[in-house]
């Protein structure tokens, strides 16, 4: 499998290929992105199962629907931004109320995709989601775990969104490690703080779990790739045996990950939570680094919020 | 109940009965429901009794046959003449019809997929909603060489969302003949006319430059409905679109031709009367479970 950098969406279109000659049933849609969403190996694979929809992301999501109907296992391709918020209706109605077999996979989730800026920026669309009943959300943290999310959602008989970054990413996972949909996993043991974070934010979080060490304090890091249905239970045991939490996600704290689990905690057994994700506000043009930086999704963020939250315990 | 394809020649007279029967059906429901969307429904009759009675190939007895023509019901508050189809054609019990809108029922106010599926293929209601996943199951047919075909009926109001025209392009990008769209071009919609409320003058060269094949027709003309879906069986060449001039209201006086029966629930009174106008008689209260 995968090692060093390597970007989620690669793994995607890798992964791809491989259930394209596993499974006839397969075909894949996508809006004008071929290259960007990495489906191009399919295409020339497995031409009669690859459709190209144009810049219509809506009427895609509704032919997915159908062509789901009928029995194929479509993969509705495009960026974060545009499936989530253009084409929600079709998603709302047309897959998730209908319960259609689609997988919604998108490239360009969170605040990473290059310099094109806020438009394409993507920090609402776990959160819209959320929201849509029957849905299930995988957000992949390396491209490890992007390749077997989208093996796993092939088997998934219902609708999956699937979030994957655009730029390459540092793999932390292995190919043996396990990935059980709805099952999230600890990628490091402590017991003096829980951070609790998704996607590309969990490279981040356990670099800011080696920071923490230098201080003497030990965090467990959990990747919760699977955000709906949340592994309830890891986290509430997180909760009662390190009584504080630190949220990390490349999306806004409003709807995502952060709400799930402050949702979880506040219902179950209440623990001090601090959040680190996008502040309500809409990005803009900017290399990564720079962008991570000044809407602080950087390590140090998470520093500084672990110890805000352990003030609190 | 087994029809089918276009089996032999059509008998006008009996689809005619069939639509009028349907009118009824859907005026009872309504009433019964207290709500409902009758203009739309009695202005459809026609397009769904020359379906179900005569066009598509179902079976009753094996709904899940995957060679089965498929139906979506884009403009899905017309749905009360759909269900009564589905009735009278035995997939559902006719005692069903009076739960029409109900609390648990499968007829919900809007057709659902959750709620009465395999009959009703997907969700429709929000409009516009409905083609897409239409050809979506067209494109899956043809992949997997069925000579299933797919029916979308469309309001004209409908067409005013965006993603009717996306639908559209797709069809005819891909050359799906196993596709036949159905507009039920009633001029009207709830504000108003829909000349008045955004314009859709020209249909049918607007259509044709989107690359189907129009048949223009008045859709409630059964010869002429019947005529042209055998037509648009018989093009190959990509998909047809029948735009039918309709009346909303179509067979009860008092309500053709107004946009005020998009969604209005006729009184009692008004009831019988409209039954009347459609042919009421003993014949045809069967379904006992109607509030009388």
């Amino acid at each position: 499998m995968y090692t060093g950098l390597k970007s989620m969406r690669e793994a995607f279109g890798d992964a791809l290929v491989t259930l394209g000659k596993q499974n006839e049933q397969v075909v894949v849609l996508t809006a004008d992105l071929t290259d960007a969403i990495k489906v191009g190996e399919f295409k020339k694979l497995f031409p009669h199962r690859f459709y190209q929809m144009g810049i219509k992301e809506s009427d895609m999501m509704g032919t997915a629907a159908g062509m789901a109907i009928d029995g194929r296992i479509p993969f509705a391709t495009t960026f974060a931004a545009f499936a989530t918020s253009l084409a929600n209706q079709p998603i709302r109605v047309s897959i998730g109320y209908n319960n259609a077999n689609v997988k919604i996979a998108t490239s360009h989730g969170g605040m990473c995709v290059g310099a094109d800026g806020a438009t394409h920026q993507s920090f609402e669309d776990i959160g819209l989601m959320r929201l849509i009943p029957n849905m299930t959300i995988i957000v992949p943290c390396d491209a490890n775990e992007a390749y077997k999310a989208t093996m796993a959602a092939s088997r998934i008989d219902g609708p999956v969104y699937l979030r994957f970054g655009r730029i390459p990413t540092l793999v932390v996972t292995k190919e043996t490690d396990d990935f059980v949909v709805g099952k999230g996993n600890v990628l490091r043991k402590g017991n003096d703080i829980a951070i609790v974070a998704t996607g590309m934010m969990v490279p981040t979080s356990l670099e800011a779990a080696r920071e923490l060490e230098k201080e003497g304090i030990k965090a467990r890091v959990i990747n919760i790739h699977t955000v709906k249905p949340l592994d309830d239970e890891l986290i509430l045991t997180a909760a009662r045996e390190c009584g504080a939490i630190v949220t990390c996600e490349e999306h806004s704290i409003i709807g995502g990950l952060g709400s799930a689990v402050s949702d979880l905690l506040a219902k179950n057994h209440p623990t001090p939570l601090s959040m680190v994700g996008v502040l309500d506000t809409f990005g803009e043009s900017g290399e990564p680094d720079e962008i991570l930086e000044k809407y602080h999704l950087t390590s140090r963020d998470i520093v500084a919020q672990v110890r805000h939250v352990l003030n609190k315990k | 109940m087994k029809v089918e394809r276009c089996k032999g020649e059509p008998d006008i007279v009996h689809l005619k009965s069939f639509a009028q029967q349907l009118r009824r059906d859907a005026l009872h429901m309504i009433y019964n429901a207290k709500s409902g969307h009758i203009g739309g429904s009695l202005g459809i009759a026609e397009y769904v009794a020359a379906l179900y009675g005569y066009v598509m190939q179902t079976d009753s007895d094996n709904p899940l046959d995957p060679d089965r023509d498929r139906f979506v019901l884009s403009n899905g508050h017309t749905c009360a003449t759909y269900y009564a189809a589905l009735a009278r054609t035995g997939h559902i019990p006719l005692s069903e019809l009076a739960t029409f809108r109900k609390m648990g029922s499968r007829l919900q106010g809007h057709p659902s997929r959750v709620a009465l599926s395999p009959f009703v293929e997907t969700s429709t209601g929000p409009l516009g909603q409905g083609f897409s996943v239409a050809n979506g199951i067209a494109l899956s047919i043809r992949q997997r060489a069925s000579k299933a075909r797919v029916y979308c009926i469309l309001g004209d109001g409908e067409m005013q969302e965006g993603q009717v025209w996306e639908a559209f392009m797709t069809a005819s990008h891909y050359h799906l003949s196993n596709m036949t769209v159905l507009i039920n071009n009633n001029r009207l919609q709830i504000d108003g006319p829909v000349k008045e409320v955004m314009n859709l003058d020209n249909l049918s060269s607007r259509l044709s430059s989107f690359g189907w094949n129009v048949l223009e027709i008045d859709g409630n003309d059964m010869n002429e409905v019947v005529n042209a879906l055998k037509e648009a069986v018989a093009y190959t060449a990509g998909p047809t679109v029948i735009l039918g001039n309709t009346l909303m209201g179509k067979g009860v006086p008092f309500m053709e031709d107004l946009a005020s029966w998009h969604g209005n629930c006729p009184t009692q009174e008004q009831t019988i009367s409209a039954l009347e106008s459609v042919g009421c008689n003993d014949e045809y209260h069967d379904c006992k479970e109607f509030v009388k």
